[in-house]
């Protein structure tokens, strides 16, 4: 067998998934591949397909057609919409993650935030309390809540600090994919900004590959290194994120880039 | 390889969609190359071309035709077809950049921010800070100053910070767009030296200056940008 | 009024079809321990909440021969234990005792006799809500799911929070369990005092929830073991003192109020156990008192 350096390889292999409503397109043809350690923004408006796309991607939602291949650790192409749910549910709470725009769908709110970030531990089978709170209480560091919240419940967190807390419940298995749906959805400027830093310190440190939903330009520069610019569906750009954004070709992109807002 | 960069008939044009979809051709025609050691100038008005030519060695800008042919990886590569992957690979290991103007993360601090393109190649943290340091410290970037994010700095302490992060890796090919335009003469003066220490050290230069003294110091020839005009037939 | 005119019970109330749906499900939990089988249960001639889910399974094993005990808190003498073994004997005329030992069922609401049971005893648990993850999540579907698919970290979730919150495991009854390895279960409200009872047990022990339609059956020498921490293990109540009456220890102890004044006494609660070691001459602190 030859072995191929793990790098080399990519992460997540998307092959003409399409997603149809009746006659009505959710998404049509979308084709790429990720690679560890790289962030692609899919950025798109209202209606453009960019959420449909990353819950097809995720297993959320299956496709009309297509398929969605992903590397599992043992080196091996598996793909996701032929696994059993049993499988795609396991690798949803260990080799990936999930974080929602609006964190109380990716939180239990009535359970603490120690808990919250542990919870994935315990289902994997880690018993030891000890533990287990040490490592939530230094997630809780790295995403720069105060320590003296680990008995607090979400419910009484801040939007900023809900979402920190889902990231943190997220990486604390090691994921190697991370999906993001608009992460900085609904959050103060500032917050935003804090968040940004935060997200791409972990992607980077952790070495994460990521998928990042969002309509928003700024966060794309920021975060992601390769973009895909989806309208009504539809892919009409795709390429190196400084690059769409110095250089766009699509007339709906050069529209997309003129449009913000200068500060 | 004596000859790390190749530029072989490169053209660009932009088509304005917004505008009715106007074509503006930049450049055709564009053929230049870039030996180890040497420092070469594009020259030029404003509008000619100068600052698309460099964004497109560098990637950010695609070229339409043409080829631009790299050494990376024990192997040639043609920048203008190659994947966005490869792309940020050769970013990462072989072309370096330092822009005209520096695009700040939010909340990293200055020495962070310079000492990222080390980090990247996998050189721990603390020996990336301390050449980042290093050269902070030779362009006279006041101590105070490192662990401030550099989004409220001045323009010259702005450039300051990207030329560092452009000249602290040792990739073999470096890309300088107007690199000197907000220094004093003092920082000027450094900013040539550690050119020179570049060349010496057999890094491919290829760089926009327009300041002449700083030019005439660096340049060991220049390339004329208004040879590549659109309408001007090649001869 | 003559009994010509009066209804005719079918033996145990139960008719045959209904038992023979309730027997396919108890032996479809014996072949699954642990796992909650859904059965169609029938209206009782009780109200939900007063365990018409045990007195079912107990009418769908029951035979003429049986000798059924009722005990209800650990008592033969409550009323619920007492109607309920009344019940019986009017449907099915079985024999029935107050002895532990003597007994082939025993219907239970609450606790495991102190006694331990032998191979040929059946223990019938009465249960108000069968689904142990119900309380962190609320959704059928979901608990569904989570036994199927064996995703109890939310269980260890709620293990958790009893010791980030008290220091330590703050249930003390309802206890999870987890069943041969594979299905977490709710053992019913018994203390967890009576847990490692359930542990290789000789004797067959059934469930049944009426109100929520599941039973579920541990099968004889089964291994259950209460869910904890590798560094807060599982433990048992301990009482400071013995009981009053009959001096016994290791047993499960009620409190009982013996005046206006705060005076107050501990004492088994399990009846039979109790009267058992009275009668074989242990005597407790208020033996002689309480026998005033």
């Amino acid at each position: 067998m030859t072995t191929s350096r793990s790098g080399d390889e990519p992460l997540l292999k998307v092959s003409s998934v399409s997603k149809y409503y009746g006659t009505r397109i959710g998404c049509e043809n979308v084709s790429f591949e990720l690679w560890p350690g790289e962030v692609l923004a899919v950025v798109g408006e209202s209606g453009s397909g960019k959420t449909t796309l990353l819950n097809c991607l995720s297993t959320r939602l299956m496709p009309t057609s297509g398929t969605v291949s992903y590397r599992m650790r043992d080196g091996i192409f598996r793909d996701l919409y032929r696994m059993s749910e049993a499988e795609r549910r396991f690798l949803m709470r260990t080799d990936w993650g999930f974080v929602h725009q609006n964190p109380a769908d990716g939180l239990r709110m009535t359970v603490s935030a120690g808990a919250n970030v542990g919870e994935r531990l315990m289902a994997i089978g880690d018993r030891h309390y000890g533990n287990i709170r040490a490592t939530a209480s230094d997630w809780l560091g790295r995403v720069e809540i105060p320590g003296d919240r680990i008995d607090d419940e979400p419910r009484a967190f801040s939007g900023g600090m809900r979402q920190r807390l889902q990231i943190a419940r997220n990486l604390v298995t090691g994921p190697r994919l991370v999906f993001m749906d608009e992460p900085t959805g609904g959050l103060d400027v500032s917050v935003q900004a804090r968040l940004l830093d935060l997200l791409r310190g972990l992607v980077h440190d952790m070495g994460l590959a990521a998928i990042v939903v969002t309509h928003d330009l700024a966060v794309a520069r920021l975060l992601s290194h390769r973009m895909i610019v989806m309208k009504d569906g539809h892919v009409v750009e795709t390429g190196l994120t400084d690059r769409i954004l110095d250089d766009p070709h699509a007339p709906y992109t050069q529209l997309l880039v003129s449009s913000i807002l200068q500060v | 390889m004596p000859t790390p960069l190749v530029v072989s008939e490169v053209a660009k044009t932009f088509t304005m969609h917004l505008r009715g979809g106007v074509r503006l051709p930049v450049v055709v025609n564009v053929s230049f190359s870039v030996g180890a050691g040497e420092c070469a100038v594009l020259g030029g008005p404003s509008g000619a071309g100068k600052s698309s030519i460099l964004k497109m060695v560098y990637g950010n800008y695609s070229a339409d035709e043409g080829q631009i042919i790299i050494k990376h990886d024990h192997g040639l590569i043609d920048l203008v077809t190659a994947t966005p992957r490869t792309v940020l690979a050769v970013r990462r290991d072989t072309i370096g950049y330092v822009s005209q103007f520096l695009r700040t993360v939010p909340r990293v601090p200055a020495i962070d921010v310079v000492a990222e393109p080390l980090s990247a190649r996998g050189v721990s943290t603390t020996e990336a800070r301390d050449r980042a340091a290093a050269l902070l410290s030779r362009l006279n970037l006041p101590e105070r100053l490192w662990s401030l994010p550099p989004a409220t700095f001045s323009g010259g302490e702005q450039q300051r910070v990207n030329i560092a992060r452009g000249f602290i890796t040792n990739h073999p090919i470096l890309l300088l767009d107007e690199p000197t335009a907000s220094l004093d003469k003092t920082n000027r003066e450094v900013v040539i030296e550690m050119i020179d220490e570049k060349k010496k050290a057999g890094t491919a230069l290829l760089g926009i200056f327009h300041d002449q003294e700083v030019r005439e110091a660096v340049a060991d020839r220049i390339i004329d940008v208004t040879q590549f005009a659109p309408g001007k037939a090649a001869a | 009024m003559s009994t010509g005119t009066i209804a005719r019970y079918n033996f145990a109330y139960l008719d045959e079809q209904t038992k023979r749906m309730i027997r396919r499900a108890i032996l479809k939990g014996i072949a699954i321990p642990g796992y909650q089988v859904p059965f169609a249960s029938r209206e009782m001639p009780m109200p939900y909440g007063w365990g018409t889910g045990g007195v079912q399974v107990t009418a769908s094993v029951i035979g003429p021969g049986d000798v059924l005990k009722v005990i209800d808190q650990g008592a033969d003498d409550t009323t619920n234990a007492v109607s309920i073994r009344a019940f019986f004997q009017k449907v099915a005329e079985v024999a029935v005792t107050t002895h532990t030992g003597e007994a082939t069922i025993i219907q239970t609401r609450h606790r495991i006799p102190e006694k331990p049971l032998q191979e040929g005893q059946i223990l019938v648990y009465q249960v108000p809500i069968p689904e142990p993850l119900r309380f962190l999540e609320p959704r059928e579907t979901e608990t569904r799911k989570m036994h199927a698919l064996e995703e109890y970290g939310l269980m260890h979730v709620k293990l958790y929070e009893d010791i980030a919150k008290h220091g330590h495991i703050a249930t003390t009854y309802a206890y999870p369990v987890k069943v041969e390895g594979r299905y977490v279960m709710d053992p019913s409200p018994t203390p967890k005092f009576d847990n490692p009872k359930m542990h290789m047990s000789p004797a067959l022990q059934l469930f049944g929830a009426g109100r929520e339609k599941r039973i579920y059956a541990i099968p004889p020498y089964t291994r259950v073991e209460s869910l904890d921490f590798e560094d807060h293990p599982f433990e048992i109540q301990k009482f400071d003192q013995p009981c009053a009456l009959c001096g016994g220890t290791d047993v499960y102890l009620d409190e009982v109020i013996l005046d206006d004044r705060g005076g107050r006494m501990f004492v088994c609660s399990d009846t039979d156990h109790c009267e058992e070691r009275r009668e074989a001459g242990h005597t407790g602190h208020m033996s002689e008192e309480a026998a005033q």
